[in-house]
């Protein structure tokens, strides 16, 4: 072979895949073409639907039996990857091809310890020994920034947080060597602040080794702002295909693609607030397989559709490094047409303040607990329980149509804080008073007067609707069992409330499984708005949705909660998305309050350290700007030995010393915002150490 | 662990508490009276009365099975009313026949059924699990005693018309055989026995493999350029056949009783023979012996399969 360096690490020529399906064959990636070179880092943008994954399974020659490469060439290295036999393949994915996840958890074999997992690579590979390949491991585990390696090494993945799982798995890949470092939504299931830590550690392995070995990296995924951050160039896959291809800051500065466009537009950035404009959204839904338009695939859902666009366009090149694939886009870059509105919705529908300060819900020291199940030993010697503080004593206050955001990390309680509130948890202590009536514990014990004043919508809406019931008839139960209306009246409600979330009437026969995702959000938000409730507790309604559907479903949420007057709290780990809706934020850490401030406020100095943390390991979403400095050492404690002290003390960049260990912080109150923070600190102090996360509006 | 185990341990005492209550009433209810069919149509009333005196049947029902349970626990399980005999004795050198006839259709049939189920997992739409699947599904509706006849046919008398070795068609070892002087009478039972396990083991088998053929660590696994056999035996198979654990020690319990037909078609001394014949001569001593014989085989199965599940799955193993 020739010098490898003259080649492109992965060269795709007009890839075609396909999946068959009942028989037939469904496009999934159709004549698509990519380069990535040596020391490149290759971003890939795209909703789920889009083939992105498929285009990984194709270039890793793991698409399974049901799919297939019907035309085009994958090559590695001038090999051509597609007419490998099993043998060689093996060769190819142990040594030179390597492959990041998206599921640590379900990645890692759950029977293996996760040092014998990576130690068998090193073994089969190398043919080294089982010393000399547990030092190895150890080492590489070391390069991942995992602390205590030895202990890690001999852990079951169970027994390790999705973050460590993570990074074990990185450390797998990167212990081939390869020349293509695959990242399939490295940090998509993991909380902000890992995704912080994962990135920073991706970004510095990839330097590491696109300066020692000629690395090239395709990293996919659905955030752009995590692009901005690490890539050089990127892809933008629509229905299959690559509708535009550029240098990462050209992309980000000068998008050509109505869909680019619109992608870039319907991210909530921590500039928006909700007083500020109504997120955009792009109408529609990625086409599904089989169902793919004749011509530009983003016709039926593109404002520049003209009749040029029934045929099919083809990738054209716009700068040097710059390609398109629109048949308009000579007059969009002209600035001839405007794709999408400039989105400024001056009606306001911040929560006004003075209209009306009833109390809707108040929470008093509540508290709750789950006991662990004790060990023989522990029950014999008559040991109690441990007890788990999920929330450890949380007053607050919601007042009427007000948005509460309720922020923090898994295992922070705000989950539970919420069923405590729904009636869905055992062992609660402390009031809560809804409407001045005060809520038994369990939801069974409450009465349907209650139960109609507060609705749920939940995180997963694939299981929040009875698989059986037609969309009309799970929305008519509330008319019928918490409404006592009659079935005639009902049924006009029905449609009246479908007509509301902006889905047809239509909808009311079919059945969840003939939904896509964000369709059945809204039915499910239709079903809780359809009581009238006054309080509504949205935990995580968007984050199992695509980027671009997620805009619309909370655009939907903020105009039914203005029409209803109803008061929300939004649970969510996105601070970008809460701030876009939220009046008041409240930052949740291990059961306890840390924060509490107005939106606006929240992204003021002086921040509670864990609140600045958590801003800080938000991708900024602009080329070129260095990860902010600020990274939380170690994991979330467990519930179950919350610190003492301030509960944030060990892993607090601001730790002060023994006072942090010992006593409890006192509520500080900083005079300028009005926020309010569980710290040692006072404000002044607080204030000179931190700089604005980000220049506000 | 230990707090698994215990909560395992203690499940399989309440399980056998709770069927010895239900075998004792069930034996009360029984048609009949125990002392005129031991002592015949025209024994007279002063002798019902002493009989039942001197069995203890004209004390309050609770006092009785007390009695009972405190005699099986201490070996004293009564006399048979039928042969005579302790019962002790038969049920044990019945418990024995038993279990060798268990032992070597585990044998057989355990390694086979994985083996197939493997096969049908791994080759999963191809010819190879369409015919193993057919094959393993139509001999299991075949009556017993129908495969076994089958089996005799072909392995006895076919083998011996042509003069090769033959398997025994008659199983009725003596009491006091060995393992080994038994072992070439206990295969034909065995393998009629195996072809209905086969069907259970081999599917829960590859339902297994099929399931954890689709999980993301597999892919993992063979992206590390490992190959074929090592993914299939190292990683898939450590979590496919965990369930099938369970199946298998559910068939042992059948085993140790279960094969009636089985034990009547190549005329071997078994426990589900004993239990028929028990049944059958209104025998209550010797009936409950085998009923409860069966009962803590079935639940020592199920413990043993609940030990074997932990110790293979580290979630378990180290407490969640």
């Amino acid at each position: 072979m020739s010098d490898p360096s003259a080649y492109p690490v992965l060269d795709i020529q007009n890839l075609t895949v396909a999946y068959r399906q009942k028989e037939r064959w469904l496009r999934v990636v159709h004549d698509l073409s990519l380069s990535i070179e040596a020391g490149q880092t290759y971003g890939l943008v795209g909703e789920s639907g889009s083939g992105k994954s498929t285009l990984a399974l194709a270039v890793i020659r793991y698409l399974g039996e049901d799919g297939a490469v019907q035309a085009g060439k994958i090559q590695l290295l001038s090999q051509d990857l597609l007419t490998l036999d099993q043998k060689q393949l093996r060769q190819v994915w142990g040594k030179q091809i390597a492959l990041v996840p998206q599921n640590p958890a379900s990645s890692l074999n759950p029977t293996l310890r996760v040092g014998e997992q990576l130690a068998e690579a090193l073994r089969f590979q190398r043919g080294i020994g089982a010393g000399e390949a547990r030092q190895h491991v150890v080492e590489l585990l070391k390069r991942v920034q995992i602390p205590d390696p030895q202990r890690v090494a001999d852990s079951y993945p169970f027994q390790l947080s999705g973050g460590m799982q993570q990074r074990a798995l990185i450390a797998m890949a990167i212990s081939v060597d390869p020349n293509l470092l695959i990242l399939d939504e490295p940090t998509t299931n993991l909380d902000v602040t890992t995704q912080a830590v994962i990135l920073d550690l991706l970004r510095e392995l990839i330097l590491e080794g696109e300066s020692l070995r000629q690395l090239a990296v395709l990293y996919i995924t659905h955030n752009l702002d995590v692009v901005a951050q690490i890539c050089d160039r990127v892809g933008v896959m629509y229905a299959g295909e690559l509708v535009e291809e550029a240098p990462v800051e050209k992309m980000f500065q000068n998008p050509l693609h109505p869909y680019t466009q619109g992608l870039l537009r319907n991210t909530p950035r921590l500039v928006l607030s909700k007083t500020s404009q109504l997120l955009q959204s792009i109408p529609g839904q990625v086409p599904s397989l089989g169902e793919l338009p004749p011509g530009c695939t983003f016709t039926p859902r593109c404002p520049l559709a003209v009749e040029i666009c029934e045929q099919h366009p083809v990738s054209e090149r716009v700068g040097e490094d710059h390609w398109v694939r629109c048949h308009r886009w000579e007059e969009i870059v002209s600035g001839a047409v405007q794709v999408w509105g400039t989105g400024a919705d001056t009606r306001s529908t911040h929560h006004d303040k003075s209209r009306d300060a009833a109390e809707v819900l108040k929470l008093k020291g509540v508290r709750v607990q789950f006991l662990t199940s004790r060990s023989l030993g522990e029950f014999v010697r008559r040991e109690p329980p441990e007890v788990v503080q999920a929330v450890d004593g949380v007053s607050l206050v919601v007042e009427r149509g007000e948005t509460l955001g309720l922020v923090g990390e898994s295992g922070s309680g705000k989950t539970t804080l919420a069923r405590a509130v729904v009636g869905l948890v055992e062992n609660r202590e402390g009031s809560i008073h809804l409407l001045s009536i005060e809520l038994p514990e369990r939801l069974s014990q409450r009465q349907l007067r209650c139960l109609r004043h507060l609705q749920m919508v939940f995180q997963n809406p694939e299981e929040a609707l009875n698989p059986h019931l037609t969309v009309g008839e799970s929305l008519l139960r509330p008319y019928i069992t918490l409404l006592g209306k009659p079935s005639q009246q009902a049924e006009r409600e029905v449609s009246h409330l479908l007509v509301a979330v902006r889905l047809p009437p239509s909808y009311k026969e079919r059945i969840p499984r003939q939904l896509s995702g964000g369709e059945k959000q809204r039915v499910a938000i239709a079903r809780a708005f359809a009581a009238n409730p006054d309080l509504l507790i949205a935990d995580e309604p968007v984050s199992s949705l695509d980027v671009s559907v997620q805009a619309a479903v909370l655009n939907l949420l903020k105009k039914l909660q203005h029409e209803h007057d109803t008061s929300l709290i939004f649970i969510s780990h996105n601070l970008a998305v809460v701030r876009y809706l939220a009046d008041r934020i409240v930052v949740m850490y291990l059961g306890n309050l840390m924060e509490v401030a107005a939106s606006k406020a929240l992204f003021e100095p002086p921040f509670h350290p864990y609140t600045e943390a958590l801003l800080s390991a938000i991708p900024s979403g602009e080329v070129g700007v260095e990860a902010r400095p600020i990274r939380l050492g170690g994991e979330i404690p467990s519930p179950s030995e919350i610190p003492s002290g301030c509960p944030f003390h060990p892993r607090c960049p601001h730790y002060l010393g023994q006072i942090c260990a010992v006593e409890t912080p006192p509520w500080q109150t900083d005079e300028r915002t009005g926020k309010r923070y569980y710290c040692h600190i006072p404000p002044e102090k607080l204030c000179a150490s931190q700089s604005p996360i980000m220049a506000l509006q | 662990m230990s707090t698994y185990l215990f909560r395992r341990l203690l499940y399989l005492l309440m399980t056998v508490l709770i069927t010895s209550l239900i075998v004792f009433a069930v034996t009360q209810w029984l048609p009949g009276d125990v002392c005129r069919i031991l002592l015949g149509r025209e024994a007279g009333e002063g002798a019902l009365q002493s009989c039942r005196q001197d069995l203890g049947l004209d004390e309050p029902l609770p006092l009785q099975y007390l009695r009972w349970i405190a005699g099986f626990l201490s070996g004293d399980w009564g006399e048979s009313y039928s042969i005579q005999t302790p019962v002790f004795e038969v049920v044990m050198k019945r418990t024995r026949n038993s279990l060798m006839l268990a032992f070597v259709t585990l044998v057989i049939s355990v390694p086979l059924a994985v083996g197939l189920g493997v096969i049908a997992g791994l080759k999963r739409g191809k010819l190879a699990d369409d015919a193993i699947s057919i094959f393993s599904l139509s001999v299991v509706g075949l009556p017993e005693f129908v495969t076994g006849l089958i089996l005799i046919q072909v392995f006895a008398f076919g083998l011996r018309r042509l003069e090769l070795p033959a398997l025994p068609a008659n199983s009725s070892i003596r009491p006091e055989a060995s393992f080994l002087e038994a072992l070439p009478m206990l295969i034909l039972p065995a393998m009629t026995a195996t072809l209905v396990l086969l069907a259970y083991i081999s599917r829960m088998t590859r339902a297994g493999v099929v399931e954890q053929l689709q999980q993301d660590y597999v892919r993992t696994a063979t992206l590390k350029g490992l190959p074929r056999h090592v993914v299939v035996i190292k990683h898939v198979l450590r979590n496919a056949l965990l369930p099938t654990i369970t199946v298998i020690a559910i068939s042992v319990g059948w085993m140790i009783s279960g094969l009636v037909v089985i034990e009547n078609v190549f005329n071997y001394p078994g426990l589900g023979r004993l239990l028929l014949f028990a049944i059958d001569r209104r025998d209550l001593p010797l009936m409950q012996a085998v009923v409860m014989v069966t009962v803590v085989g079935f639940a020592l199965a199920n413990l043993a399969a609940d030990v074997l599940y932990a110790l293979l799955n580290p979630r378990i193993r180290l407490g969640e």
